[in-house]
């Protein structure tokens, strides 16, 4: 049988896969080291002031430029990757995990255990996320576990709303009912039944979700309800140099691009997922 | 130009994931009368409706018409512009699917949806259109030709749908119909009624028409020609008598074979004194909000009681809706009953599932009919078989292991199989899978729920044979649930006959014939036979079709 392999896809270990996939992947797989190694390969502490002028351009030592009080926006952004990468991905992590496992035993459960998380998650669901966030912050003031936890808790709802719909289209089916009358236990039901067949979507999901985390972080950071000084993640970086705008000053636009660049390819990485290849012979 | 269809060395290829493309039909020819009626026979997977659609220019995602003509009255439909195809659909061809029930739109009424073609193809105004759809109506011996047009699709049976999606096709006054399986979602009884409006629609019309089945007996009814399909080509052509008749065809002799499964051996009663193995005294189960008396609204079984023996079988048979798998959920305890008594192996057996005990949810166990939905896509076939043998036995991996090929072995499944996942297997291999888990429970009794209608003929056949053969290995029993006499007939010792929820007589398959309820002489009486005269010669009791037939 003649084989000929369609253009735009490849394959490698039995998967097939394309080009924007991989770009992306190498992307998030750079800031991903970048938080991890930020201490080491900083030229200059974050909160020394390196530069006599403010806002200034990008030369030689200072590769993007000073920021509003004259510290090397280089190293900034670089730490900045760490919180931002950091504190979304714990975020987004607890988020996911809470809400899948919820979810799922939900729609395995159902009757007034599925009604009541249904319908209270709904409530939290039913709460502006920023404001959520303002109120938290306010009340109990900023520090990176109170941020993560109130991310996490602000996009539970929705992981729990997305695993339960899928989990309940599951349930539904034969095999379900066989491992019931089996008599397996609701941890077998949810882990080995149910949890392999909506892994996919619930990734999917965890990367959108991912992504909903560092806009709110950036969005929050940019309000200054964020990290405090002189920490600072690429939101806060945007709000403290927003006074650059009208300079160009590469100090304004270096972070946004970054934030752009980590959501834009995480989404795009979600949109091109190797696929396992199910024709065996070729 | 003699014939109205010609097909001459018809190629489609389709593409599959990795890129690699598979010849699907490999140089297919069959010529097509005006007025004849061409079925087209073969398993799943032989490709007939492939070729019935590639007639039409059609074919599906994924797949091409690469070589040959498809000349259908005097146009080849590979070679035109997907537009020029799409003003010869529903005019000169028109298309009857398998499942009305998902072809209509349940939002707009039935009316609106039939004469539709004509509105799109600008083929007459709406009033005659309506006129037109009311007479056909009338012609396919529909109930209320005036009224039925008003209706949503969910007013109307199954078997008035599939008649009314042939109005629909036909509205349009096409040359030639293709029926992709039209009547195998139907009940017998219902059947009957849908081929003869076919028939006899067809026949008045003079119109050709394609007939996709893997029924034999069905398509002897209305057929002229038999094509038969095998892996993508014509193995054999010939009018209905010869192939009935004279077969020549190996795969067609298959076929031929495989329609009358051979009958049990009547068990020679080894041991004389039979233990009873399950007893169901009075069952009473159904949905609904409870009343008063502790019995659900709509009581899907009523008060039924049975016996299984001991190595004996039990049949169950019955139209849909008749509370047959109500029957067999209540059972294993999946849908708890209302009211009545389960006794299994001497025990009182509790009526939920999740309250008996280990033991007895192992020594019973439940097969269902779509292999597709009770196999777990995301696992491995030796994952799926080696669950009840860690979860009842406790089996260690190596064991395990060696048990997994050895079920394998019993359901005459290759062991490489086992690294595969289900949407890898035919559906004949996952439904013996699904019979290999439960046997890996080491049961006493195992309930078949339609286990062989998702299947072709010949597989349905294997599996029965194979179900028999390990019945006498490991001296199982089975409740055998169907609506399709002749397999229940080949593997049980009694067969139950159920109407409504109730059980309406018990008798042995060798006095079918004899039936004496009268729901069970009109259900035994519609089971089609490989006799083309059959429909034609059936004469049932008009008193007793206006009684049980749902028209």
């Amino acid at each position: 049988m003649a084989a000929r392999v369609v253009a735009s896809r490849r394959s490698f270990l039995g998967h097939s896969y394309n080009l924007v996939g991989v770009i992306a992947a190498l992307v998030i797989l750079t800031w991903t080291l970048i938080a991890i190694f930020a201490p080491y390969i900083i030229p200059h502490s974050i909160g020394d002031i390196v530069d006599d002028d403010y806002f200034g351009p990008i030369r030689q030592g200072l590769w993007l430029g000073s920021d509003y009080l004259g510290r090397d926006m280089l190293s900034r952004v670089l730490m900045g990757a760490r919180y931002t990468v950091g504190i979304s991905l714990a975020a987004v992590v607890i988020a996911c995990f809470s809400g899948v496992v919820l979810g799922m035993i939900a729609a395995v459960t159902g009757g007034w255990l599925d009604t009541c998380l249904s319908r209270f998650l709904d409530a939290m669901n039913s709460i502006p996320s920023k404001l959520f966030g303002l109120v938290v912050v306010a009340a109990v003031g900023s520090s990176i576990p109170v941020l993560i936890l109130t991310l996490a808790v602000i996009y539970t709802p929705g992981a729990y709303r997305f695993a339960r719909a899928l989990a309940v289209n599951i349930n539904t089916m034969d095999f379900m009912t066989v491992a019931r009358v089996r008599g397996e236990s609701i941890i077998y039901l949810i882990g080995s039944e149910i949890l392999p067949n909506i892994i996919r979507p619930v990734l999917a999901d965890f990367g959108l979700r991912f992504v909903f985390i560092v806009l709110l972080l950036s969005g929050l950071s940019f309000l200054g309800l964020g990290l405090q000084p002189p920490l600072a993640d690429w939101g806060a970086l945007v709000r403290e140099n927003i006074g650059g705008l009208p300079f160009a000053a590469p100090a304004v636009i270096v972070p946004s691009l970054a934030i752009a660049s980590l959501t834009i390819s995480v989404n795009l990485l979600i949109d091109n997922l190797p696929n396992k290849i199910r024709d065996r012979d070729a | 130009m003699t014939n109205l269809v010609e097909v001459r060395n018809l190629k489609i290829e389709a593409t599959t994931d990795a890129g690699r493309i598979v010849e699907i039909i490999k140089g297919v020819s069959l010529d097509i009368a005006d007025g004849e009626i061409v079925a087209l026979i073969g398993e799943s997977g032989s490709g007939k409706t492939t070729v019935a659609l590639s007639l039409m220019g059609h074919a599906r995602p994924g797949c091409r018409i690469t070589g040959g003509e498809i000349n259908v009255n005097g146009k080849n439909m590979a070679a035109l512009s997907e537009k020029e195809r799409a003003k010869l659909r529903g005019t000169d061809i028109a298309y009857v699917p398998q499942s009305a029930a998902a072809s209509f739109n349940p939002a707009s009424t039935i009316m609106e949806q039939v004469i539709e073609v004509t509105r799109i193809h600008r083929l007459m105004p709406p009033e005659q259109a309506r006129k037109r759809a009311i007479a056909l109506f009338r012609a396919l011996s529909l109930p209320d030709p005036d009224g039925i047009g008003g209706r949503y699709p969910h007013q109307v049976s199954g078997g008035q749908l599939q008649r009314l999606s042939a109005a629909m096709a036909l509205i349009g006054d096409p040359k030639l119909v293709i029926f992709d399986e039209p009547t195998t979602a139907l009940d017998v009884t219902t059947q009957i009624d849908v081929l003869k409006a076919f028939k006899s629609v067809m026949r008045a019309g003079g119109i050709a028409g394609v007939y996709v089945s893997h029924d034999l007996a069905v398509v002897a009814q209305i057929a002229d020609h038999i094509v038969v399909l095998k892996g993508g080509e014509v193995q054999e052509t010939g009018t209905t008598a010869q192939i009935l008749s004279a077969a020549q065809h190996p795969y067609t002799r298959e076929l031929l074979a495989a329609f009358e499964p051979k009958r049990r051996q009547a068990h020679a009663d080894t041991n004389a004194a039979t233990k009873q193995l399950l007893r169901i005294d009075d069952l009473t189960a159904g949905y609904g909000a409870v009343r008063d008396d502790g019995l659900p609204l709509i009581r899907a079984v009523n008060s039924v009681s049975l016996v299984v023996e001991k190595g004996r079988n039990l049949g169950i048979i019955g139209e849909s809706g008749c509370g047959k798998s109500t029957l067999a959920r209540v059972i294993a305890g999946i849908h708890p009953a209302a009211a009545g008594e389960i006794v299994f192996d001497g025990k009182e057996l509790q009526r939920a599932a999740g309250k008996r005990t280990q033991d007895q949810l192992r020594e019973m166990q439940i097969v269902f009919q779509y292999a597709d939905t009770a196999l777990n896509p995301a696992k491995p076939v030796e994952d799926i078989i080696a669950r009840p043998l860690a979860f009842y036995h406790g089996l260690d991996r190596q064991t395990r292991s060696k048990r997994v090929d050895q079920l394998l072995d019993m359901v005459r499944l290759p062991k490489t199989l086992r690294y595969r996942h289900p949407s890898e297997l035919s559906g004949g291999q996952k439904q013996r899978v699904n019979f290999a888990r439960a046997l890996a429970a080491d049961p006493k009794l195992i309930i078949c729920d339609e286990i062989t209608s998702a299947l072709d003929t010949v597989v349905a056949s294997a599996v029965i044979e194979l179900l028999k053969e390990l019945q006498r290995e490991l001296g199982l029993s089975y409740i055998f649930i169907s609506h399709d006499l002749s397999v229940v007939e080949a593997i049980c010792d009694e067969i139950m006959v159920m109407y409504n929820g109730q059980r309406v007589e018990q008798i042995t398959p060798d006095k079918v014939k004899a039936a004496t309820h009268p729901y069970s002489k009109l259900l035994f009486s519609s089971v089609p036979k490989l006799d083309p005269a059959w429909l034609d010669g059936l004469v049932r009791d008009p008193e007793l079709v206006s009684q049980y037939g749902h028209r």
